[in-house]
C-alpha cells in the first residue's frame, strides 16, 4: 500500500502526468474557445488525427519541427473552416456535422497515409522534441523537472492557457467572443458579425486541437499509428465541462486527468496482473463520465450554446 | 445570406438536393481517387461491379447492410427524439456479449425457442446500455454525446478483458476470442452455402415494425413531440422524460440486434474486431434515410455496398480501400446540407 503512495512524490511521476496532460491542454483550450463562441465541436477527435499525422509527415519529409506544428495547425484551421461554416451560416446540427467531420479527418488521413507510404509495414520515425531543462526553475524539486523540465511543445501548452485567458478576459475580441456565445443578437447589435466571430473561434479552436494531436506524434512519440487519439477528443469535451468553461479550471482538470491517467499505468505495475489491465485502461473513461455527473448539477452551459443564430431573429 | 423557410415543401428542391448531395460526393472522391493516381471512371466501375455486379457481390452488400441497418435504425429513432446516441456501437457488442453467454451452451432449448430467447436477452442488454445515459440525462443533465461516446471506449475494454477471461475459448490457441456458438442458437443461412442470413430478414422485419411504431403508435408521436420541441411536448402534458427512456430501450435494443445477428448469422462467435465501427456508421445511415426508418434499409444497403466495392476495387486498383470511409463521411456531410436546402432557402443580403 505505501508503495502506491510513494508513486505520488516521485519526480518521474508528475514529469509523466505533464507529458500526458500537454494534449489534453491544446484539445481541452480548443473546444473551450468553440463552445464558448457558441458551437459545440465534435469534429475534436478527427481533427486530432489530422493534426497528429500532418504535422508528423512535415517532418517526416524533412521539414523543421515548428514548420510541422504549423502545418498541424493549418490543418485543423481547416477542418474547422469545414465545420464552421456547415454550422454557422447554414446551422445545421451541430452533433450530426461534427461526428462527420470526425468522420472525415479520420478517413481522408488513413487514406493519406496509405497513398503517401504505401510501401511501409512498421511506422517510420522522426527525430522528436527534445526535453529543454528551464534554466534554475527546473532545479525546484519534484515540481521543477515536472513543470520545466518538458519539450517546448509542453510550455506552448501552458503559454496557450495564459493566452486564452489574457483574450478571453482582457481584451475586445475575448469579450466579443464570449459574447456571441451567450447573447449573439446583442453582438450583431454592435455590428460585429457573429457568423465571422464564430467561424474564427472555430478555427482558432481547430487549430489547437490539431497541435495536441501533433504533441502526440512529435513530442511523446515519433511516428504515426491508426487509432492513437484513442478517444482523448472526447476526454478533452468532458474536461471543458469539469472546467465550467473557464481557462484555468480546465487547466486544473486536465492535470489532474492526467495525474490519474499516469498513476493507473504505474499502479498496474505494482498489482502485477492480479486485476486485468483493461480495468485501469477503463479508469480515465469512467473518471470522466463520474466527473461530468458531479459538476452537472452546477454546469452553466454558454447560454447560446449549439443554438444557430439567424441575423434579424430572436 | 440568411436561411428562410420554403412557404411549401417544393417537389424540385426535395428531388434536386439530395441527388446534388449524392454528385458532390461523387465528384469530390473522384478527386481523391485522381490524387491516388487512378482513374475515377475505372474506379467507380470496379465499385459498382463489386457491390453489385455478380450474385456473389449482391449477396455480400446484403450480409454488410445487416447490421447497418439495425444501428441505422437504433440512430434513427433516437436522433428523432434528439436523444443523441452515438453508442451504438457499446449497445452491439454488449448485445453480442450477451448472445455468446447464452448461445454456447449455457441454455439448451430447441432452436425455435433458443433464438427468441437469446434475441430478447441481447436486445434488452442494449437497452439498458442507453438507458444508463438517458437517466443520466433527465435526472442529472449530463450530455448523453460525451456520455455515450465514452461508454464504447469502456464496453470495447470490458469485451476484451471477457475474452481474455471468462469468456476465453480455450481450444483458441491463446486468441482473445469467444467459444463457437452451439448450432440450435444459430441463425439459419438464407441461401445454402452462402453467407446472407435470417438476420437479414429481421432486419428489414425490425425497420417495418420501427416504421409502424414511429408513424402509428401514440409512442411514436411522443418520441417526435419531444424531438420537435421538448418545451412544447412538456406543456401539452406529454411526460418527456419517460419518452426519452422507452426511446433510449427501443434505440439501444436495436443497435444490440447488430450486435446479435452477426454473432449468432455470420460469425458464430465473439472476437473484438465483431463490428469496424458499425455503431458509428449508423449514424450517416439515418442521416442518409433522413431518420426515416423505411429509408434506413436503402440507406444501409447504399452504403454497405460502398464498402463491399470499395474491397474489391482496391484488390485490382491501386486505391486504399479508405476511399469507402472517406465517400461515407462526404456523403453523410452533404446529406445534412442537402437536407437543410430542402427545406431552406438561401438569401443572400
Amino acid at each position: 500500500m505505501s508503495e502506491a503512495l510513494e508513486i505520488l512524490f516521485t519526480a518521474s511521476f508528475w514529469v509523466a502526468a505533464i507529458r500526458i496532460a500537454s494534449p489534453l491542454i491544446f484539445a481541452t483550450m480548443g473546444e473551450l474557445i468553440c463552445e464558448r463562441a457558441g458551437v459545440l465541436n465534435l469534429g475534436i477527435e478527427g481533427i486530432m488525427v489530422a493534426g497528429a499525422f500532418s504535422g508528423w509527415f512535415t517532418v517526416y519529409m524533412g521539414g523543421d519541427l515548428w514548420t510541422g506544428v504549423l502545418v498541424a495547425a493549418m490543418t485543423g484551421a481547416m477542418f474547422g473552416l469545414l465545420h464552421g461554416f456547415l454550422t454557422v451560416p447554414l446551422g445545421l446540427s451541430q452533433h450530426v456535422t461534427g461526428i462527420g467531420v470526425t468522420l472525415l479527418a479520420s478517413s481522408l488521413t488513413y487514406f493519406s497515409y496509405r497513398i503517401l507510404l504505401p510501401e511501409v509495414t512498421s511506422p517510420p520515425k522522426i527525430e522528436p522534441f527534445q526535453p529543454f531543462a528551464v534554466p534554475l526553475l527546473s532545479d525546484i524539486p519534484v515540481l521543477g523537472p515536472a513543470l520545466f523540465n518538458q519539450t517546448p511543445l509542453t510550455y506552448l501548452a501552458y503559454f496557450t492557457v495564459a493566452a486564452v485567458a489574457l483574450v478571453f478576459y482582457r481584451t475586445p475580441l475575448g469579450v466579443a467572443v464570449r459574447a456571441v456565445g451567450e447573447n449573439p443578437a446583442a453582438v450583431e447589435a454592435q455590428g460585429i458579425s457573429v457568423t465571422a466571430l464564430r467561424i474564427g473561434a472555430v478555427m482558432a479552436g481547430s487549430a489547437l486541437m490539431a497541435i495536441g494531436g501533433a504533441f502526440l506524434t512529435m513530442s511523446a512519440f515519433n511516428s504515426f499509428f491508426f487509432e492513437m487519439i484513442n478517444g482523448r477528443g472526447w476526454i478533452a469535451i468532458a474536461l471543458v465541462v469539469f472546467g465550467s468553461w473557464r481557462p484555468g479550471k480546465a487547466l486544473i482538470g486536465a492535470i489532474l486527468f492526467a495525474a490519474f491517467d499516469a498513476y493507473q499505468v504505474r499502479l498496474q505495475q505494482i498489482t502485477g496482473g492480479v486485476i486485468p489491465y483493461q480495468i485501469f485502461l477503463m479508469m480515465p473513461f469512467v473518471l470522466s463520465i463520474v466527473a461530468l455527473v458531479v459538476v452537472a448539477r452546477r454546469a452553466t452551459y454558454p447560454k447560446a450554446l449549439m443554438i444557430p443564430y439567424q441575423k434579424g431573429e430572436r | 445570406m440568411r436561411l428562410e423557410p420554403r412557404p411549401s415543401s417544393s417537389m424540385a428542391a426535395t428531388l434536386l438536393w439530395p441527388a446534388g448531395a449524392i454528385l458532390a460526393t461523387i465528384l469530390l472522391s473522384s478527386l481523391l481517387v485522381m490524387i491516388a493516381g487512378a482513374s475515377p471512371f475505372t474506379v467507380f466501375w470496379l465499385v459498382v461491379k463489386g457491390a453489385a455486379g455478380s450474385q456473389f457481390a449482391l449477396l455480400e452488400t446484403f450480409t454488410r447492410a445487416t447490421p447497418l441497418i439495425f444501428t441505422g435504425l437504433a440512430v434513427a429513432v433516437a436522433f428523432r427524439a434528439r436523444l443523441w446516441n452515438i453508442g451504438a456501437e457499446a449497445q452491439l457488442y454488449l448485445g453480442a456479449v450477451m448472445t455468446v453467454v447464452l448461445g454456447t451452451g449455457a441454455v439448451a432449448l430447441p432452436s425455435a425457442g433458443l433464438i427468441p430467447v437469446i434475441m430478447i436477452a441481447a436486445m434488452l442488454t442494449g437497452a439498458l446500455t442507453l438507458l444508463g445515459p438517458a437517466i443520466l440525462k433527465t435526472r442529472f443533465g449530463v450530455d448523453e454525446v460525451v456520455t455515450t461516446l465514452l461508454l464504447n471506449f469502456i464496453v470495447l475494454l470490458f469485451v476484451s478483458m471477457l475474452l481474455e477471461g471468462p469468456l476465453k475459448d480455450p481450444t483458441g490457441m491463446g486468441w482473445p476470442q469467444s467459444k463457437r456458438m452451439i448450432a440450435d442458437a444459430q441463425l439459419p443461412r438464407l441461401i445454402k452455402g452462402k453467407r446472407l442470413h435470417f438476420g437479414f430478414v429481421l432486419a428489414v422485419v425490425s425497420a417495418l415494425i420501427v416504421w409502424v411504431i414511429m408513424k402509428k403508435t401514440t409512442l411514436g408521436y411522443e418520441m417526435r413531440a419531444v424531438g420537435h420541441n421538448a418545451e412544447a411536448a412538456r406543456f401539452a402534458g406529454i411526460p418527456v422524460n419517460r419518452v426519452i427512456a422507452k426511446t433510449a430501450l427501443l434505440s439501444g435494443g436495436l443497435a444490440a440486434l447488430a450486435g446479435f445477428s452477426e454473432v449468432a448469422g455470420l460469425k458464430g462467435n465473439l472476437t473484438l474486431d465483431l463490428s469496424p465501427g458499425y455503431g458509428y456508421t449508423g449514424i450517416v445511415v439515418a442521416m442518409l434515410a433522413m431518420l426515416n426508418p423505411l429509408g434506413v434499409i436503402v440507406a444501409a444497403i447504399f452504403v454497405a455496398g460502398i464498402f463491399v466495392g470499395a474491397d474489391a476495387m482496391s484488390r485490382s486498383a491501386n486505391v486504399p480501400s479508405y476511399i469507402a470511409q472517406v465517400m461515407v463521411a462526404i456523403s453523410l456531410l452533404t446529406m445534412v446540407a442537402a437536407i437543410m436546402l430542402m427545406r431552406y432557402r438561401v438569401r443572400w443580403r
